[in-house]
């Protein structure tokens, strides 16, 4: 319904935001081929959906000073195989570290030990049976990542001039006024008249929502795709309605009609 | 315990000043030792409204920067017992009125006076933010059309977020609306907004509504406060809220148009 994206007078050429992406960091304990290329299989069976276009990081501290070399070209391809995508190392030595550039990864800083406390267990892996070389309670590798960001609850009313931003999902229990902003990384959810301006997924999360009990905004947006007030459709105002993305193009839904559910 | 209760709006025009010399004098009329002090550095308003004009000899800012002590500033009302009023200064800087010694007067006004009424300039600038920083209540003045709302619906969120009481984690500042400049008649007719619809809009408790009435200019350009005039709707209706911000119940009177006979002569419009 009309256009997603409306160049307005004296629109900028680009804009800078800060943004907060999940990356996985793939650790590296060994450096056997097969043994990786097993584990992994078996730990994205576990969860395919979680590691479909994630963006990926290896962590080689563990296995820069073994005399094998990890194959890095070889362990790109496959994460690559699974929808993952390498973006860079880090901790390697001088020829991991080339053997990285040379397959389009980037090196990233060294991580000091303290920060590696911020990283979850995703999806521990048991190791099959020890070998007689390595103690049993090392893995091959372990995938963590970022704790997803918990959800932002506000109960009261978000008033004309406040912003709100969460770093995850953003649920507001009362009513957005005019003139107040309100911003998510993932969905927005608004269980009250939803009056001022509402942006979801606004560090590029394309799969982001909005869902409001009362369609009255200002502007809504969907990873920069917008609408303002005037361009809404009159008969959907003032209902509860659903805000998505869907090739491009912003699609607002009251509940009960969609056909993408 | 001294309440402090600002009276605000964001808007200009809306009846603050009037609401301040009115609900500070019905709270003296009842026996409450009250002060009403008036923010607006450079467009004092207050001591004009409650016929004080020619009196004042030393201002708030006097006292913040101990020119004057407090004794000096304070000009009791001449109608009304246990009334006073803390002028603005006219020709100062409101650069002058610092948090610090703001918070030294609100101290020793403390230990004198059981109600505090501090009457904000318009806006949301350096004046409106000092009167309502130590507020325990607020009566937010709104007139029923969509700018004066938008502009309360800001200031609600300010009384929220930078008041004393939002910093330190204080229960919230009490929010009051009162609706000010009531026309039943333009109601109906759609032009002015409703009690419910403002209301549903702003999402605070609703402590009164004050009929537009002829009686407040004159009252103002007379220097008496609209409580004082018996016959005045805008007058009884103040009265109304006292009642309901001491607790008392009263309906809302004032508020219907004049469908039905006998009422109708009273409104003008």
């Amino acid at each position: 319904m009309g256009n997603s994206v409306k160049t307005q007078t004296a629109t900028p050429a680009f804009d800078i935001k800060g943004s907060m992406l999940t990356v996985m960091v793939v650790h590296l304990y060994r450096t056997d081929k097969d043994l990786i290329a097993t584990l992994l299989r078996e730990k994205i069976r576990q969860a395919p959906g979680v590691f479909k276009q994630a963006p990926v990081v290896l962590d080689l501290r563990a296995v820069r000073d073994d005399e094998r070399t990890l194959d890095i070209p070889f362990l790109v391809e496959i994460l690559r195989g699974y929808g993952m995508l390498p973006i860079g190392v880090r901790g390697g030595n001088t020829k991991l570290n080339s053997m990285a550039l040379g397959v389009g990864l980037n090196l990233l800083a060294e991580v000091r030990p303290g920060r590696m406390r911020q990283e979850n267990q995703l999806l521990n892996i048991h190791e099959p049976q020890p070998t007689e070389e390595e103690p049993a309670e090392v893995p091959a590798l372990v995938v963590e990542a970022p704790a997803l960001a918990p959800v932002k609850i506000i109960e009261t009313p978000v008033r004309s001039g406040q912003q709100v931003v969460a770093a995850g999902d953003l649920v507001i229990l009362s009513m957005v006024s005019p003139g107040a902003e309100i911003l998510a990384h993932r969905h927005i959810h608004v269980h009250g008249p939803l009056r001022g301006r509402a942006l979801a997924g606004v560090g590029g999360d394309t799969s982001a929502r909005i869902f409001c009990q009362r369609l009255e905004a200002e502007l809504v947006s969907v990873a920069g795709h917008y609408q303002i007030n005037e361009d809404l459709d009159q008969n959907l105002l003032g209902r509860a309605v659903q805000i998505y993305l869907k090739q491009d193009r912003l699609h607002i839904e009251p509940f009960g009609t969609s056909t993408t559910l | 315990m001294t309440r402090i209760v600002v009276v605000t709006s964001g808007k200009g025009g809306v009846g603050k000043t009037t609401t301040s010399a009115a609900f500070g004098t019905g709270l003296a009329l009842r026996g409450y030792r009250t002060v009403v002090i008036d923010f607006d550095v450079g467009l004092r308003n207050l001591d004009l409204v409650m016929g004080c004009e020619r009196r004042v000899v030393y201002d708030l800012i006097n006292v913040i920067n101990k020119e004057g002590n407090l004794n000096q500033a304070l000009i009791k009302d001449k109608r009304v017992e246990n009334l006073f009023i803390l002028p603005a200064s006219q020709t100062r800087n409101k650069e002058a009125l610092t948090l610090s010694g703001l918070e030294e007067v609100m101290e020793s006004l403390r230990e004198r006076f059981d109600y505090i009424i501090c009457d904000s300039p318009a806006g949301i600038e350096h004046g409106a933010m000092m009167a309502m920083h130590f507020a325990d209540e607020a009566l937010i003045v709104t007139n029923p059309e969509v700018s004066s709302v938008r502009d309360s619906d800001r200031i609600i969120g300010m009384l929220a977020s930078k008041t004393q009481r939002a910093e330190r984690g204080d229960t919230p500042v009490k929010e009051h609306l009162l609706l000010t400049r009531y026309v039943p008649s333009r109601v109906t007719s759609g032009d002015m907004l409703s009690a419910e619809d403002v209301q549903e809009i702003l999402a605070i408790p609703l402590i009164g509504v004050i009929p537009e009435s002829p009686d407040v200019l004159r009252a103002s350009n007379s220097g008496i406060p609209i409580t004082l005039d018996e016959s005045s709707h805008a007058g009884q209706a103040y009265h109304d809220v006292v009642a309901r911000f001491l607790g008392e119940d009263r309906p809302l009177r004032f508020l219907n148009t004049h469908k039905k006979g006998f009422l109708s002569r009273f409104f003008g419009g």
